[in-house]
């Protein structure tokens, strides 16, 4: 059987897997008794149409670069790793420690300090996973989602019964003081003379997010450790063979991903509520799968599809408020995508192969 | 006598608790010795809780809720099927693939239906699973012990507790005593030989699937029609991943399967009353600590501090007939 061509694996086989992901969408919207088509209309309108929209599906988006990048970079050592959510969850009490905690003189230093704080809370919340796989065989895909459910358990009690100041009643805690309040898209562009819209939350994590795809972009191919990592996905035993500690790359690629999904949270966590909430991530850890899959574990590819679930997110909740289509459609769409992308890719692959040998060999005959 | 009582009520609970799990793990089993891995237990369960649901509540007759509810798990077993099985896409992304599919479109569903914010109509009289009163249980009660114990914790559950219990036998027989099972458990360690024994590895595993999806289909109908009366949202709540945490305790096998499921089901059942450990054991626990035990107690067991489990040699590979 001949190798696919590049171009092919890259754009082709992604953007069919993405159009069955989208009919099979059309067809559930139909079944449940709503129009697709205005259903687009009204996506397109909510997420694009103003910069309104576009400030939350950028808003949106940086939290799926992050956890997209989290998932990829374990996806490179053949690990894993569903714990995003709740690394990301953890990375949030990260946040909140270092926000209230520590005097900050200004936003700057701030979010330096937050960054790291969420960037260490969510590796370590992503070591133990790491561990027990490495030196236990545990295995990671059910040791990470459980510990999603004690980050829950953790955040809910920590928030109940340590953060929340006396006085209220939210299972959250109190503002973040306002030395630590990031400058919004809008703050930025006024500069540029663009209006951005004031009233959305995405704010200066965004760019951090495009720093961190050219960071993982930089490890994954520009760096001994990332020539490991991948060594060791491609094959562990030959990796080990060539003298890569299995132990050792196991907790540090672990280390890397959930420290850039506890990350995720400085946009919502100090970006957009300016206080540590229950589930904070609202499920943008999950989606991370969605979108690593998508983007073949390649840094570019994560930006664009956490784009374009930015874009869905955004227009599914304009869809939750104006049509009787409920916000859990997104959920659907994100395991179909995950569906065709990663389980069902040879359905979509050995076609095209097909296909592409035919017009090859009519080619050459000619 | 009142420690008996708590103690009755409390295993009472535990019992009811364990059933799903139970045939979950059951499930687990049968898909995972025929070398199929399967994060997706957890959405099958959803699927046929909402399904049982709702056509138990439009019907009105709780045995074609769990029909559909069997139903649905089928189809997703299905699509789990042809993705690891026919397209050898990795089983674990198409598990988690199920999951989100059955968490998204049961609430889709609903709403579309019911429009109740995602949860079934309540089910009363014949649309859920009723208590079964065991024979003289009523006239036996007044035994000390011995009549407590019949009456307050073996008697008196829906028929799919007894049925879960009932599966556990049947499942060891089918396993250890007869043909398919033991070219179940060989598809499960080495495929090549059964290939080479004339026998389709396919059709094996699809019938293992298939298994695990009636079995699942069980489990769910039984969440939403006799645990509780109608579907909620994410009702499984872990449950499909704790059934597989069950099944490595168990080290993939059917009575110790029950076991360790007793045992996820008492830590269910305790957290579920914390006034009782506080009055035995008189210090309080945090609800939240007795929340995520089980998911705690999974975690230790994963890590092997309970023994050392080697699950079936060909698992989570697809297998690819040599040319």
């Amino acid at each position: 059987m001949q190798k696919i061509p590049q171009w092919a694996d890259v754009v082709l086989v992604p953007l069919i897997s993405l159009l069955l992901a989208a009919i099979i969408s059309a067809l559930v919207i139909i079944a449940i008794g709503q129009d697709p088509i205005e259903a687009v209309k009204l996506m397109v309108i909510g997420a694009l149409g103003s910069t309104y929209g576009w400030g939350y599906t950028l808003y949106y988006a940086t939290n799926f670069i992050f956890t997209g990048l989290a998932v990829s970079v374990a996806f490179h050592a053949k690990l894993f790793n569903i714990g995003g959510e709740g690394q990301a969850m953890i990375g949030g009490l990260g946040v909140a420690i270092a926000a209230l905690y520590i005097p900050w003189p200004h936003w700057s230093i701030a979010l330096l300090g937050c960054t790291c704080s969420a960037a260490i809370f969510g590796a370590l919340w992503g070591y133990l996973p790491a561990i027990l796989q490495a030196k236990r065989g545990s295995h990671i895909v059910i040791t990470t989602i459980m510990f999603n459910f004690i980050a829950a358990g953790l955040l809910n009690y920590v928030l109940v019964n340590v953060m929340r100041p006396p006085a209220s009643m939210d299972p959250a805690t109190a503002s973040f003081p306002p030395a630590t309040h990031l400058p919004t898209l809008h703050d930025l562009l006024m500069p540029l003379g663009i209006n951005f819209s004031r009233t959305t939350p995405a704010n200066i994590t965004f760019l951090i997010a495009f720093l961190a795809a050219v960071f993982v972009w930089l490890l994954i191919w520009k760096t001994r450790l990332g020539y490991s990592i991948r060594s060791f996905g491609q094959s562990g035993s030959a990796a080990k063979y060539a003298g890569i500690n299995p132990v050792k790359i196991t907790v540090i690629t672990m280390l890397i991903s959930g420290g850039l999904a506890g990350m995720m949270s400085i946009n919502t966590t100090m970006g957009e509520a300016e206080r540590l909430i229950l589930n904070a991530p609202e499920g943008a850890g999950f989606i991370g799968i969605a979108v690593a899959l998508m983007g073949r574990s390649h840094p570019l590819g994560v930006v664009l599809a956490s784009l374009l679930f930015g874009f869905l997110y955004q227009g599914g909740a304009e869809l939750a408020m104006w049509m009787a289509i409920p916000r859990e459609l997104i959920v659907v769409i994100q395991a179909l995508v995950i569906l065709f992308t990663g389980a069902l890719d040879n359905m979509v692959r050995l076609p095209i192969n097909a296909l592409l040998t035919i017009i090859q060999k009519s080619g050459d005959a000619k | 006598m009142d420690i008996l009582n708590d103690l009755i009520t409390v295993l009472n609970s535990t019992l009811r608790l364990s059933t799903p799990l139970l045939l979950a793990c059951l499930a687990g089993l049968f898909s995972e010795r025929a070398g199929i891995f399967d994060i997706g237990l957890e959405g099958k369960m959803l699927c046929a809780a909402f399904f049982s649901g709702a056509v138990a509540a439009i019907t009105g007759s709780v045995w074609i809720g769990l029909a559909a509810g069997i139903a649905s798990s089928l189809a997703l077993s299905a699509l789990h099927g042809i993705a690891s099985i026919t397209f050898r896409g990795n089983q674990l992304i198409s598990g988690v693939a199920i999951n989100f599919f059955a968490a998204g479109m049961t609430v889709l569903v609903a709403q579309s239906w019911f429009k109740q914010g995602g949860r079934t109509p309540s089910l009363t009289g014949n649309g859920r699973f009723n208590a079964v009163e065991l024979p003289l249980a009523e006239s036996l009660k007044d035994i000390p012990f011995l009549g407590h114990i019949y009456n307050g914790l073996i008697s008196g559950h829906t028929i799919l507790v007894y049925i879960a219990l009932l599966v556990v036998p049947v499942t060891w027989w089918i396993l250890y005593r007869t043909r398919f099972g033991l070219r179940l458990r060989a598809v499960g360690e080495a495929p090549e030989a059964v290939d080479t024994a004339g026998i389709s590895v396919i059709h094996l595993r699809f019938a293992a699937v298939g298994i695990c999806g009636v079995l699942c289909g069980i489990a769910g109908a039984y969440l939403a029609t006799g645990l509780q009366a109608g579907f909620v949202k994410d009702m499984t709540a872990g449950r499909g991943y704790i059934a597989l945490a069950a099944l490595i305790f168990a080290k993939w096998r059917p009575w110790y399967a029950l076991m360790s499921c007793l045992l996820f089901g008492f830590l269910q059942a305790i957290a579920l009353r914390p006034d009782l450990i506080e009055a035995y054991l008189s210090f309080k626990v945090q609800v939240q600590l007795l929340d995520v035990l089980p998911y705690i107690l999974t975690v230790i067991i994963l890590a092997g501090f309970v023994g050392k489990a080697t699950p079936p040699r060909a698992g989570g590979e697809p297998y690819v007939k040599e040319q």
